[in-house]
This record gives structure tokens, sequence and C-alpha cells, in this order.
């Protein structure tokens, strides 16, 4: 899945280029407030890790072998903005020192393969481990079903940037097909592979699985006499710090699923004048004298802009509506934090 | 393992090449890649002319041809879907050699398998003339963040420690009769996975703990004073400039 060089426009790869930068700088932030100090021995070793695993090839069905990709794997492992950062330095080495993936579209690589694996795999486990009751069985089921989703949300991203500025002339719908029908299979093998390795370290370090940290007991002192006070644990992590990756995961979900679907819902038309257009072709080669070429050539123009201008329509309204809502959500959620806050608070002085 | 201190993909020698700082060819690289993507696909002699000069940097690091061909074999899944391309493009169709062929489709392929190989070969002689810690030295001081440079740098260190673990592990399975063949055998596979993160992580924290202990404070220290003079500035800036030059030559032609 590593793209190439001269894959995509200058103007694609640029794009990429910068938000992958942008991710990255947000990452290293946010690693560092998952690991501390120990950022760089860990990430790295980390990094190595998913390198190897990357090249541990396991069957899917008859006959055909996948990889897996990580980001899920390592978001649950090790938090999000690690496994963004661990995937990325893979990419980066695989680019510059095994010459795996072109140097210009290093951008699109990180973003589809680092960025959205991670935080979308990372959200859909997060909703699900929250929605479901507290328990250790959820976390593999919850991986499996991250992983699943972000490998078809990944490759449904690299349909939507082919479309915006791909080099190669295939039809859109078909590559979405082919890209989405291949890889929910390889999603379906990812989440597998994801969901057994979690299960398998769950198993025998649970602690070291980040993904399942809310589910510690609490530590819990019973004294002489039979009285017993609920010792708040370590620097867990608040539902605050997951918001975020959730909010950002959700958005991108939203962008890229309105991108395909208002393509789809333009590209119907777009058939029908196909056939049409096939049709008036035979008419012309029996009418020998109409030279229908140029004008297809203008419809077709015609549509390809209709459709652009539909899809950027249906992006920047599901922006603004996730804006609107966004904040209103934001600020609903701030006012109960801090009552939470509160409350927390009032907790520790009882149990200090 | 046997090939004592030096990593695999980098090929040790002293030409002038390879003693250039690693600052000066990350850039340039990068540059030439640039500049090849930039090249319109119709310009046929201009990707002749950056093949040359490929060809003359591989000539001055005696890099043989050899090594480049072995090592191009990464690119073989995407020269299948270039293949791919002209038989499933859209439209107008010329015939060749009997088979009906989108004409946008073989420019695609064309463009994609030039841009592409030029790029792989600009890697793989990057990778093979520059020793990949100093590598990542350049980029330290081209002002990456810290953190990220760190990050790779220990990648690269223990990547080959992991990667034996994982032979380890695969050897065990294999002398235990284990194949994988189906579905089935995913849970085998996904342990061998799991112990293998077990292990990269608790090594992380030994490493951790015996740099803490060696007066870590989360950042490198430089040894290597990687200095870069004007002249090689200017020796690394051949490559992009040279191939700048083709490509405005190919921009005002076309």
């Amino acid at each position: 899945m590593h793209v190439p060089d001269g894959f995509f426009n200058a103007a694609v790869s640029i794009g990429a280029g910068a938000f992958a930068a942008a991710g990255l700088a947000v990452c290293l932030r946010g690693a560092r407030r998952e690991l501390d100090d120990r950022t760089a021995p860990m990430a790295g070793l980390v990094a190595a890790f998913i390198f190897a695993v990357q090249m541990l090839n396991f069957p899917v069905a008859a006959g055909t072998s996948g990889h897996l990709l990580g980001g899920t794997l390592a978001a649950v492992l090790v938090g999000p903005y690690t496994a963004v950062l661990c995937v990325a330095v893979v990419l980066l080495v695989q680019g510059f020192f095994f010459a795996d993936g072109g140097l210009t579209a290093l951008g699109v690589n990180i973003t589809l393969m680092a960025i959205v694996t991670s935080v979308v795999g990372w959200a859909v486990f997060r909703l699900i481990v929250r929605s479901a009751p507290r328990s250790r069985a959820a976390i593999p089921v919850a991986a499996f079903i991250g992983a699943a989703v972000s490998v078809p949300v990944a490759a449904m991203g690299f349909t939507l940037l082919f479309w915006i500025g791909g080099t190669a002339p295939i039809d859109v719908s078909s590559v979405a097909i082919a890209m989405g029908g291949v890889h929910v299979l390889i999603g379906l093998g990812e989440g597998l592979i994801t969901a057994l390795t979690v299960s398998s370290v769950l198993a025998v370090r649970p602690d070291l699985v980040y993904g399942a940290k809310g589910l510690k007991a609490k530590l819990v002192l019973r004294t002489a006499d039979g009285a017993s006070t609920e010792v708040a644990g370590g620097p867990a992590p608040a539902p605050s710090r997951s918001l975020r990756p959730l909010l950002i995961g959700g958005a991108l979900v939203t962008v890229l699923l309105a991108g395909v679907v208002s393509f789809y819902a333009s590209s119907s038309p777009d058939g029908l004048e196909k056939v049409a257009g096939d049709k008036g072709l035979n008419v012309n080669e029996r009418g020998h004298s109409l030279g229908g070429g140029p004008l297809s050539d203008y419809s077709v123009k015609g549509v390809q802009d209709e459709r652009l201008s539909v899809g950027v329509a249906g992006v920047a309204g599901v922006g603004i509506t996730v804006l609107a809502g966004g904040a209103i959500f934001y600020v609903v959620r701030r006012r109960n934090r801090q009552g939470e806050a509160e409350g927390r608070l009032d907790g520790d002085k009882v149990s200090a | 393992m046997g090939a004592g201190h030096t990593h695999q993909l980098y090929r040790p020698g002293d030409t002038v090449i390879h003693r250039l700082p690693p600052q000066c060819k990350l850039p340039a690289v990068a540059a030439f890649a640039v500049v090849v993507v930039a090249t319109p696909r119709e310009a046929f002699w201009a990707f002749g002319v950056y093949a040359l000069l490929l060809a003359a940097v591989a000539a001055v690091a005696r890099v043989p041809a050899r090594f480049l061909l072995r090592r191009m074999v990464i690119e073989v899944p995407f020269v299948i879907f270039a293949v791919a391309l002209p038989i499933i493009g859209l439209g107008e169709r010329v015939e060749v050699l009997g088979l009906s062929l989108s004409s946008a489709g073989l420019w695609s392929a064309w463009n994609i398998l030039a841009k592409a190989t030029l790029g792989v070969v600009a890697s793989i002689l990057l990778a093979a003339t520059t020793e990949p810690r100093t590598m990542l030295l350049g980029a330290q001081r081209l002002r990456l963040p810290q953190t990220l440079v760190q990050i790779a740098m220990f990648m690269l260190r223990y990547m080959d420690v992991i990667l034996d673990e994982m032979r380890r592990m695969r050897v065990a399975r294999e002398a235990r009769g284990f194949v994988a063949r189906d579905v089935r055998h995913l849970p085998v596979i996904a342990k061998s996975a799991g112990a293998l993160f077990i292990r990269s992580y608790e090594r992380g924290e030994r490493v951790h703990l015996a740099m803490l202990s060696r007066g870590y404070t989360g950042s490198m220290p430089v040894i290597d004073n990687l200095r870069a003079s004007a002249r090689s500035w200017a020796t690394a800036s051949l490559l992009p400039m040279a191939a700048l030059a083709t490509a405005v030559l190919s921009w005002s032609l076309t």
C-alpha cells in the first residue's frame, strides 16, 4: 500500500504533506503526555515492533496472505498519539532507507497509513469500549471492530485523494469499489489479528495495554476496624483525554463519508449519461456525418466539474455542521466536566 | 548478520558521495524527487537525462548496477499496477500488438513507472552511500523535531534485535512443525506478535532505565560534529540543479 512517486499530482502531495506534518506536531505533544521522557526509547522500540510485525505475513484466504498495517494495534497497545508517531517513523524509515514509498508521497503515506488508521481505529475502539459494559472481554472485540473499520476507511481516504489528484485515468467509482472490496477483506484479517494479539498481551501483561487502562480495579484499603476507603488510582486516562481523538476521528469519517456519498449521489446520472452517450455514439456511427467526439468530451467535463462541486459542497456542509454541533457539544461537555472535576476534588479530600 | 557493524542497506566506501555530509544529501535527494515528479510526462528525453544523472551518481559512488537492481524489487507491486493501467484505463483506445489499450492509461502507466523508478533509485543511492546513523544525525542538523529523530534512532538501533527475536520465534514455531495455512492458524501468529510486543516494550523500559542511569535527560548529546562546508553544499546541489535545469527546459519545450 506504499504509494510511490508520481502517483499523485503535486498539489495533493504537498497538501497531504502539510496535513501529515501538522498531525505529527500534534502527536509529538500528545505522546509526551502519554510517555513523558520515556517517549523516545519506548516509541522507538514500539516502532521497531511495528516494523517487524508488518513483515509477519498471515494467511487471509486460500493462497493469499496479507500483512498487518498495525495502526490500530499500536493505538490500542500504546495510545493513539504514540501510535501515529511510531507508524509515521516506520514509514519515514521505509521511505528513506528501504526506498519503499516515494519521498514526495510521504505525506500521503503518513496521512493514510499512520494518521487515518490509528485515529479511526482508536476512535471506534474507544466508542465501543465506553458504550460496552466494563469488562476485559470487550477490549479485543472493540479492537477487532476498530481495526476492521480503520483499513477500509484508509482505503476510502486513498480513493478520495485519488479523486482529487490522481494521475491515472481510472473511473473513481471503480477505484472505490476495488479498493473498498479488497480492503474490507484485508480489514477483517487486520481486525482478527489485532484482536488476537491484543487479547494475548491482555492475558500476560494487562497493564501494558493502553486501551485497557480504564479497567483497573480501584484500590480499596480496609483497616482493622472494618472501615474501607477507596484510593483514587494513579493518572487514569480521564475521558477528557480521549475526547479529542474521538472528535477528530469522527470528523474525518464524516468528511470521508460525505465525499463518497455525495460522489455516489452525483455519479448515478453520470452512469445514465454514459449509457445515453454510448447509444448516441451508435447513432452517429450509422449516420456517418455527426462527429460527437468533442461534445461528449464537454459533457464529461461538465459532469466532472459538477461532481467536484457537489463533493466540495458536501464536505463544506458537513464541516459547518460538525463545527456548529461540535461547538455546542464542547460547551455542554465542558460544563459537565467542571461539575465532575469539582466532585472528584471533593472525593480526593475525603479519601485524603 | 555476519556483515560486521554496517547495515545491509549501506555499501561502505570512500568516494565523494560517501564523504558528503548527510544534511546536504537528504535535501538534495528530496529536491530531485520533487523535480522529477513535477516534470511533464510528455518529455521523454527529460527522464532519460534524469536516469543518466542517477547513473553518473551511481558510477561516482561505485554502487554496482546489480546491487541497485536487487534493491529495486521493492517496486514490483506498483509495476504490476502500472501494467494493469492501460488495460483498465478509460478514454480512447489504441491498438497495440492486437490489444486494445487506453492511451490515457498508457500515458499514466509510463508516468508512474518512470517517476517511481527514478525516485526509488535515488532513495537507494542515498541509503547505499549514507550510514543510517549519520543520516539521522543529518536530519537532526536539518532541524527535524528532536523527538522524531530520536524515535527513528532507537528504531534503527533495535530493529535488527527485534527482527532477530521474531526470526527466532519463527524458527521455534517451524521446528515444531507449524505452517500457517489458513485463518485457523492466526491465533498462533497473533500470540507470537503479542509476545514480540511484550518483549519490545519491556526492552524499551530496560533501555530507558539504562539510559537514565547514564544521565539521559531527554535529549541526546551530539558527539559527531557534522559541519557542512559551502563546497559540500555546492557538490550536493549538483544533482537537483542539473535536474531542475532539465525540468525547466522540458517545461519551456512542451
